[in-house]
């Protein structure tokens, strides 16, 4: 089947089998290795892209669902070289180690920031605890977020 | 308030990101410890994180190459079972499969089977009969990932089931069935039990001494139960061989690239000059990557008779049912003291569970690992530990998870047994400690085990932790919640880790000495390349190892590249694991740094025309570094001066070799032993026996901490690990040995919202044999955490009556154990 969809703002037309999830169209279709599989079952958050800016685990989404639809990834946080201050924030306060995470969980945390821009630690752990990170121990990604969100008020005058 | 307010695109100074961009973060207040020193000892910047915050790693299941085929290995779906018949002709006839490859396909050309790294053997695809659900039978070779998956639905294996064995405790009951009949006994004759091997240390007669005069005897039976690393990333490999040039390139997920390297040449034959191991950004790893699997062996078979590049990644349920898992040990524990607390001594009785194969990744002459130091932090007179290993119908593997060769098993024996012998004297567990630490002025300390501690100041350390904690306080409110009823716990553990493998006489890998090399090479204009023989897995070699040799060379981090992870470019050594990466691969970079700065003093001399003898090392507040002339502050000449004259056309002093650079094998005279004092803090819910970590305070001391940042990242980390450990992770089975435990629905991680936000502190004593006095932390917190989190929850259940409830202490355990269904005291 064919599937239409605007990905990072461009639109891709790809010929695809109805079953391939949106995760493996983006990595291997389109070459976004940026966002990574990690479990299969939805539990591990590595996944995640944006779907009409909320975010989804693209293990659990066929991308023929997505067709009509706008995905935006981690490829799509650098805007003309500035990266985001969510990227910023991770790697001020040590928010990634292996960085096989860091994906999904900057997609969520700039969803995060985009509905609350001063989100407190319990807010910033509900909305990562559909993610799992190995590394970290999460207490240095609740301050990345926290750091990006000062860093919009403050710095950008958000 | 901010102090720089440059945008993020133009932020200047600090480090070169991907080669355009100069960036360097503005302070914000409250987040001041991310101040990035540009060299030495501090919290830099991780060199890594600009392509990871962008997507840009490169893992393994990135790699793309032309006309790449895919790979899907078929697995038993029985405990134990002969194979019959396996009939792959509807497989093969996949319009889209390339090759299908059974076990007799490869037992053809001799790699059925492949070593282990404990002396066994481990079938790469079941020939004679599968020995653990998951087991690797057959694989699929085709044009994309979905169809080598389906073309695994076409192959029809007959299976005779036999029955499993399942429970360790019966592996070697007269009935029991054999698992292992592929191997020999001494008497040439085909194995008769499920015995893998017994090992015991220490003196068993002095401990029995020791135990007869004692006013206090306490045993207790407890269970470290089967878990998973799981690194987010599975396992992986993609293999491609150059029939022309007969040379086989594997990227794989591998903490161990040489070792592999060599264990493949001697596996398939390939000469081991034509094999490059690569093992690109790695998703984390935690012992779980250090084994050879035979998925890797598979790819490269498919590759090599398909003439085209291979790629396999296994899903989540294949890695959590067939790679390494970790722990398994039940144990009889015993303590023996007066009764005014002096701890006399300790024994145990352990029985190991090794799976189908002993897989188990440890030296050769430590078959239970480093389990040795299960006397920990304390002084004793005699300790005696007796261990009997046994196979079983479940995954093999056995060292893995952070536990630093089995000093997670040892760590949490002994400090559970503490604190046992606390609630029988009636004294309190921090004073019961600190009565029996080894004191600062025994070390170096030789434990009754024989092992040589190099350093520590326990009481410094726990005392600090008790002062972040507030332990007082903390007793005063538990006292009035459990007035209340409620039910509060405060844990407390202390470990001793022995970490940095090896020395090399003492300690190996398949045969291979434990030491590793660093290259160091500084360019004509002054910038440098180091090349280690560890490969990160997301711990940031990257920038440590950039900071240890700026701090000896004088040249900043920004200009020191990093090289790890590809046998080709990196010399010999044995890899990551074992929290080895910094007290050897670091001591082989600070000593090469000093070597390569020795040669540069000579040629400082001629160009300052000077006596070698009169010359200083000098570094500026900024680290840069140069020598000059003592008693003459004019005349310095930088090292990047120096690298443009030995690479130049000057003359050289006689004798010298032109260039800047050098190379050596770091062999180390001991392990190092990092140490710490953890309290936890935990409420139990008494309705309905929920654990909440309240607080967790972690005092590690790890000697100085070359970049802090990375330090308590990795603190961070392992009590994580504590957290699922001690709560929430399991692999289990059920009686036919089917894993119950392989999805990540099943198989409990922690998420943001079961852990706190941590507390950590650090003391620093230095090891005395490490060049930098560093000792390693890469594993602390996943050996120290998990004792003090159960301490915690038995204290919290003290008005129950609840002496030991064995891990994890989900609801349904901590429910039992609240209603006297708890492990017995033995």
């Amino acid at each position: 089947m064919q599937v239409t969809m605007t990905v990072n703002g461009e639109e891709v037309t790809r010929e695809i089998e109805g079953r391939l999830l949106l995760v493996h169209f983006l990595r291997d279709h389109l070459g976004l290795t940026g966002t990574h599989w990690g479990c299969d079952t939805s539990n591990c958050g590595a996944c995640a892209v944006w779907l009409d800016d909320e975010p989804v685990k693209s293990c659990t989404v066929l991308a023929a669902m997505a067709g009509g639809h706008d995905v935006r990834t981690v490829e799509d946080l650098e805007h003309e070289g500035e990266l985001d201050p969510i990227q910023l924030g991770f790697m001020a306060c040590h928010g990634l180690q292996c960085g096989f995470c860091t994906s999904g969980m900057l997609m969520t945390a700039r969803a995060l920031l985009d509905r609350d821009p001063q989100p407190t630690e319990d807010t910033i752990r509900e909305a990562i605890s559909g993610q799992i990170c190995r590394c970290t121990g999460y207490a240095s990604i609740v301050r990345s977020v926290q750091w990006a969100a000062q860093y919009e008020r403050e710095v950008q005058g958000g | 308030m901010v102090e720089s307010v440059e945008t993020a695109v133009a932020l200047p100074g600090g480090f070169d990101a991907l080669g355009h961009q100069v960036l360097r973060l503005p302070e914000l207040e409250g987040f001041e410890h991310n101040d990035q020193h540009p060299v030495g000892y501090g919290r830099m910047l991780r060199k890594e994180d600009p392509r990871f915050v962008r997507g840009l790693g490169r893992y393994c299941d990135d790699i793309q190459l032309t006309g790449m085929l895919h790979l899907a290995i078929l697995r038993s779906p029985h405990a134990h079972a002969r194979i019959v018949h396996i009939d792959a002709s509807a497989a093969m006839a996949h319009p889209k499969v390339k090759a299908v490859v059974t076990g007799a396909d490869l037992a053809a050309h001799k790699l059925a089977w492949m070593p282990t790294l404990s002396h066994d053997v481990q079938a790469v695809l079941a020939t004679d009969k599968v020995r653990f659900q998951g087991q690797e039978v057959a694989f699929v070779v085709a044009e994309d990932h979905y169809a080598a998956r389906d073309a695994l639905e076409l192959i029809d294996v007959e299976y005779e089931r036999l029955p499993a064995v399942v429970d360790a405790r019966r592996a070697l009951d007269a009935d029991a069935p054999v698992i292992r009949d592929d191997l020999t006994g001494a008497d040439g004759c085909p194995r008769s039990d499920n015995r893998c091997f017994d090992w015991e240390t220490g003196d068993a007669a002095a401990t029995a001494a020791a135990f007869a005069r004692a006013d206090v005897v306490v045993s207790q039976d407890m269970t470290y139960p089967r878990v998973h690393p799981a690194p987010l990333e599975t396992c992986g490999a993609v293999a491609d061989y150059d029939r022309v040039a007969g040379k086989l390139t594997l990227w794989c997920t591998s903490q161990a690239p040489h070792a592999h390297r060599t264990m493949y040449a001697l596996l398939t034959g390939l000469p081991e000059h034509k094999i490059r191991i690569v093992s690109p950004d790695v998703g984390g790893g935690f012992g779980n990557k250090v084994p050879i699997y035979p998925g890797y062996v598979c790819a490269l078979v498919g590759s090599q008779i398909t003439g085209r590049p291979v790629k396999w990644m296994e899903d989540r349920t294949e890695n959590l049912i067939s790679t390494a898992f970790a722990r398994d040990y039940h144990m009889r524990g015993e303590i023996a003291a007066t009764r005014d607390g002096k701890i006399l001594a300790i024994r145990t009785n352990v029985l190991a569970d090794h799976g189908a194969f002993n897989g188990v990744a440890a030296p050769s002459k430590f078959p239970a690992g480093f389990f040795g130091v299960f006397t920990g932090s304390y002084d004793l007179d005699a300790a005696h530990a007796a261990m009997t290993a046994v196979y079983t119908n479940k995954a093999p593997g056995g060292v893995a998870y952070a536990c630093s060769f089995r000093i997670t098993e040892a760590v949490y024996l002994v400090e559970r047994l503490v604190d046992c012998l606390s609630a029988e004297l009636g004294i309190d567990p921090v004073e019961l400690r600190l009565r029996n630490f080894i004191r600062p002025d025994q070390f170096p300390y030789e434990s009754k085990t024989g092992w040589v501690y190099d350093s520590g100041e326990y009481e410094r350390a726990l005392r600090l932790a008790l002062s972040i904690a507030g332990y007082d306080e903390l007793r005063a409110e538990q006292a009035e919640r459990r007035a209340r009823g409620e039910l509060m716990g405060i844990g407390v553990s202390f470990f001793t880790e022995a970490v940095g493998a090896g020395p090399r006489k003492l300690m190996d890998i398949g045969g291979l000495g434990m030491a590793d090399t660093c290259e160091l090479r500084i360019h004509p204009t002054g910038k440098a390349t180091v090349r280690v023989s560890v490969q990160t897995q997301g711990q940031g070699h990257e920038t440590t190892f950039a900071q240890i040799i700026a701090a000896e060379i004088g040249i900043p981090p920004a200009d020191i590249d990093v090289v790890h992870g590809d046998t080709d470019a990196t010399p010999f050594g044995l890899g990551t694991y074992g929290s080895r990466s910094t007290p050897v691969s670091g001591a082989a970079a600070a000593l090469v740094a000093r070597k390569v700065r020795d040669k540069a003093q000579l040629l400082a001399a001629e160009m300052l025309e000077a006596s070698v003898a009169d010359l200083e090392w000098r570094t500026d507040a900024a680290g840069l570094g140069g020598f000059g002339v003592r008693g003459d502050t004019r005349n310095v000449v930088s090292i990047q001066d120096v690298a443009r004259f030995a690479y130049g056309t000057s003359d050289l002093p006689d004798g010298m070799e032109g260039g800047l650079d050098g190379q050596l094998c770091y062999n180390p005279e001991n392990l190092t032993y990092p140490f710490g004092a953890y309290i936890c803090v935990v409420d139990v819910d008494p309705g309905t026996a929920v654990v909440k970590v309240r607080r967790f305070i972690a005092v590690d001391d790890c000697g100085p901490r070359i970049n802090e940042m990375i330090v308590e990242g990795q603190v961070h980390r392992g009590l994580t690990d504590g957290v699922g450990m001690a709560l929430m992770e399991l692999i289990a089975f059920d009686e036919h040995g089917t894993c119950l435990g392989g999805s990540l629905m099943d198989y409990l991680i922690p998420t943001a919202k079961e852990v706190p936000s941590w507390e950590t502190g650090f003391t620093v004593t230095p090891s005395p044999h490490h060049p930098i006095g560093a000792k390693g932390i890469g594993e602390s917190a996943t050996v120290g955490s998990p004792p003090a989190i159960v301490n915690a929850v038995v204290d919290a259940l003290a008005p129950y009556g609840v002496r030991h409830a064995d891990m994890p202490l989900t609801p349904s355990r901590v429910w039992e154990a609240m209603h006297g269904r708890g492990t017995p005291a033995a």
